[in-house]
């Protein structure tokens, strides 16, 4: 046979071998990093997690929450987007919560969680997280795991540099990412008259310290810049806060170009004790705006919404000792403070080193005026004299940093897929170690407050390609954690994300889970629809509205028949689950309803609107597996046509003498 | 033969009467079910004059295998056992006062058969309970009652069933024990002074 010529047979022997060349001189991928210590990881069945991780869950508009280290995903709890599941956004009682000053806005793209914090150390008792396309900031109760507040922020677009808080939480803050001509001007202008007409700011808004509502306290106008992230100074920096922001070319088009060009953009730092200085001697101008607050309440079971239509503005330009500029080289990401307050790291996204700043430097600066003219009006404080040190080659593409309790600075770096770790006062590199692939932000416990917790980092990627199953052409984001404990990083677990995961916090378990919520006193509850018991439970028509007071507990509703709801009628389910017990949510829907279900807590009233557009019998059920007669847990509504004669009637449990049969509607 | 109790059995008598005060604050009995999907367990506790804990939680249950809804105004016992262990009480510091043997005696047999008599009527309402089942029950397993025990352990379907005193119950029996030492001691010693 012709195969077994000898040139042909050494030729494939040749060929082979050079493939054989070729596979080992490829870099080592996947498989050389596979083999996590899955031990550390491994939580057993039946055991609690060691620490809460609230994630964002980016475009999802939510956020979700995972157990570490085990990566367990426990819950997405509902803030920007709609959730028919939950019913968010679709009861009566929670629609208000998504209105803004658009109207009725049920999607949102939610980058950075952050947790209250007392006296710089996590709380647990709320996590806050920014809105970004309609900007927004929402708060969620950790009693509750709920959306209990979502405020809209005027005179901006894209609110990306929030929702970090100060070391108590007297304020939390928000940035626009697109300047904008502000709310009260004529927005309708040349887009290329971007240097004179738009305008940056941003916003600080106080929490109120005993029920956690934000009110916008003031607004720092700026120079039209992009903000991109900021944190507050803590400890001797307590006071300041820190905004990193690109496009100081002021480009309005093609800015991956033309915001570019600069060697150096800035970190914004704001004296905001001297900004309520300013705001209590009156020196803030009340600017005229329309912007959606919205309270969720417990004891209502509802929310409202309110248009505000002031604010009070601080211009950086006239005001002085209040914002400063520090050059940062090439279009700064993350803006972060370490746990002693002194050590400001800026990440040019794009230099080939990471400068952090020094705070008592910065204050020296200030003092000896060691200025570089200013930026519109703001002095700009010169680079070196505000400069702790550089950190030099650290990787590519620097995003965003987080500290441990030891003194070292972990950063991500998007471009070189990797965790670099250095010490924050000699700024040496210590160790670096893959991500898979593209890390975005990253995140240690407690990283960004004065009590890091240390022990993981999770690192959370843009990019996942062959880590996971293939599910067609839209892959899964995914977290990846790591061993910090030791001096080396070691990678011990992979796990998926919802939405697309930017940044993240986490705290100790036992912070949060002592106080969580088993259920709602039914005595407490003060929905002026409820029906407190069954008693209660009743049908009444104003007009061509229905109100329907209905009762849920195992395994029944009340009333489970209701006839005389006739077409085009207005029906308001208002189900008020009657059980006092953990864990034993009922479900509402009801057959042909164009909005979703119902998920009642116990103790809770929410109220599902139906309009029915065709006579007939529709069904009605509960949606979650209450009991052994959940299967039995049901009820019909008959309606008739327009005009027709049935009397409105409701019962439960009403069995029909045998020669009682009515006959249907004429 | 010495009809009267020393000054320390006296003293101990008056103390262990007066303990019985504990009922007032503390539950007698408590009733604990466990079951795969309740790990942490539902308690009903009952007092001389009412119950409290998970009770509506155990009606919600109940209702599936038809027994009656429970609920303090059923029990009559309510209504007059605060009288009864006010009258033990006066009982027990007579027995202390006077410090008379007999007196005591019969103060410990009333305490022995009164709480027989708890017993035989948890016993009689866990019966009725158990028993008298609404016959149009969801569940309904032929033959099978739902009768919790009077003391100790009992699986009653997916519930693992615990019935035992609680901190004032067992005050009464610790005050009640403390009575019967004293009684037997005081005969002891008394045989003893006798026999000399």
């Amino acid at each position: 046979m012709k195969i077994f010529q000898p040139k042909k047979w050494q030729y494939l022997f040749i060929t082979a071998f050079a493939f054989f060349l070729l596979e080992s001189c490829k870099p080592k991928g996947t498989q050389s990093a596979a083999g996590g210590d899955a031990t550390k990881a491994y939580v057993a069945p039946g055991k609690y997690d060691e620490f809460y991780n609230f994630v964002s869950g980016g475009f999802s508009g939510q956020m979700s929450v995972y157990g570490l280290p085990s990566g367990r995903l426990l819950r997405v709890i509902p803030v920007f987007s709609t959730d028919p599941e939950k019913g968010w956004g679709f009861s009566e009682e929670t629609k208000p919560m998504l209105n803004t000053s658009h109207g009725f806005v049920p999607w949102d793209d939610a980058h950075h969680p952050e947790l209250s914090q007392t006296n710089g150390e996590v709380d647990g008792r709320w996590v806050f997280i920014n809105g970004n396309n309609t900007p927004r900031i929402a708060r969620i109760d950790l009693k509750t795991f709920r959306t209990a507040e979502i405020i809209e922020i005027p005179n901006s677009a894209g609110n990306h540099s929030s929702a970090f808080v100060t070391e108590n939480t007297e304020y939390v803050v928000a940035g626009t990412r697109f300047s904008i001509p502000p709310d009260d001007a004529n927005g309708d202008v040349p887009i290329d008259s971007y240097k004179q007409n738009f305008k940056g700011n941003v916003s600080f808004l106080s929490v109120d310290p005993k029920e956690g509502h934000m009110k916008i306290a003031f607004q720092i106008r700026t120079p039209g810049v992009n903000f991109d992230l900021s944190h507050a100074g803590k400890g001797n920096s307590h006071g300041w806060f820190f905004f990193s922001c690109y496009n100081s070319e002021q480009a309005n088009t093609l800015l991956e170009v033309n915001a570019s060009q600069r060697d150096k953009d800035f970190i914004m730092a704001v004296n905001w004790k001297k900004a309520e200085e300013y705001l209590k001697a009156g020196k803030g101008r009340k600017q005229a705006v329309r912007y959606a607050h919205n309270i969720y309440s417990d004891k209502t079971h509802s929310a409202t919404s309110t248009i505000e239509t002031e604010i009070t503005v601080l211009d950086s330009k006239e005001l002085a000792d209040m914002v400063y500029l520090i050059p940062c080289p090439k279009s700064p990401h993350g803006c972060d403070v370490d746990p002693t307050g002194e050590y400001i790291v800026g990440s040019g996204k794009l230099a080939a080193l990471m400068p952090v700043y020094s705070f008592t430097k910065i204050q020296k600066a200030i003092a000896d005026k060691a200025f570089d003219g200013d930026y519109e009006g703001i002095p700009v404080i010169k680079y070196e004299a505000a400069l702790h040190g550089e950190v030099q080659k650290p990787g590519l593409g620097p995003l965003h940093t987080e500290f441990d309790a030891n003194g070292n600075a972990y950063t991500s770096m998007f471009v070189s897929s990797e965790v670099v770790k250095w010490n924050v006062k000699s700024l040496e590199v210590l160790d670096r170690v893959p991500t898979y692939y593209s890390i975005g932000h990253l995140m240690v416990p407690g990283g960004d407050s004065k009590k890091p917790f240390g022990k993981y980092l999770v690192a959370y990627n843009k990019i996942t390609k062959d880590r996971y199953l293939p599910t067609g052409p839209e892959l899964t984001q995914s977290a990846q954690l790591y061993d910090i404990s030791g001096d080396k990083m070691k990678l011990i677990l992979d796990f998926p994300t919802i939405g697309e995961p930017h940044y993240a916090q986490a705290a100790p378990a036992e912070l949060i889970n002592k106080n969580s919520l088993k259920f709602f006193k039914i005595e407490e509850n003060e929905n002026p629809y409820a029906a407190k018991g069954e008693g209660q439970a009743k049908v009444t028509r104003e007009g061509n509205k229905v109100h329907v007071y209905m009762t849920s507990i195992r395994s029944h509703f009340n009333p489970d028949n209701i006839e005389g709801v006739k077409v085009g009628d207005e029906v308001y389910f208002h189900v008020t689950n009657l059980e006092q017990d953990w864990d034993v949510p009922h479900g509402f829907s009801v057959k042909g309803a164009n909005n979703a279900e119902l998920l009642i807590m116990p103790g809770e009233t929410q109220t599902l609107k139906w309009v029915p557009e065709k006579s007939g019998m529709f069904p009605f059920y509960c949606t979650d597996f209450c009991s052994a007669l959940h299967q039995e847990m049901q009820g019909y509504i008959r309606v008739s046509p327009r005009g027709s004669n049935v009397a409105l009637e409701y019962s439960t449990g009403k069995t029909p003498a045998p020669s009682a049969a009515k006959e249907p509607a004429k | 033969m010495n009809k009267h109790l020393s000054i320390i059995s006296r003293i101990l008598v008056a103390f262990a009467s007066g303990a019985l005060i504990a009922v007032f604050l503390l539950p007698a009995w408590r009733i604990d079910l466990f079951a795969p999907q309740y790990p942490e367990g539902l308690s009903m506790y009952i007092w001389i004059n009412k119950l409290s804990g998970d009770v509506e939680i155990i009606n919600g249950l109940n209702h599936y295998i038809g027994m009656k809804h429970i609920s303090a105004e059923m029990f009559p016992e309510f209504k007059y056992l605060t009288y009864v262990v006010i009258f033990f009480m006066a009982l027990g510091m007579t027995a202390a006062i006077t410090g008379k043997r007999k007196i005591l005696l019969i103060y410990i047999i009333a305490t022995i058969i009164g709480g027989l008599l708890v017993l035989y009527d948890l016993y009689r309402w866990g019966y009725d309970y158990g028993h008298n089942l609404d016959p149009k029950a969801a569940i309904q397993v032929p033959g099978l009652s739902y009768q919790p025990p009077v003391l100790g352990h009992k699986r009653l379907l997916n519930f693992d069933a615990y019935s035992f005193p609680d901190a004032a119950g067992w005050i009464v029996i610790g005050a009640g024990t403390l009575c019967i030492l004293v009684w037997l001691t005081e005969w002891y010693i008394n045989r003893k002074k006798r026999k000399t």
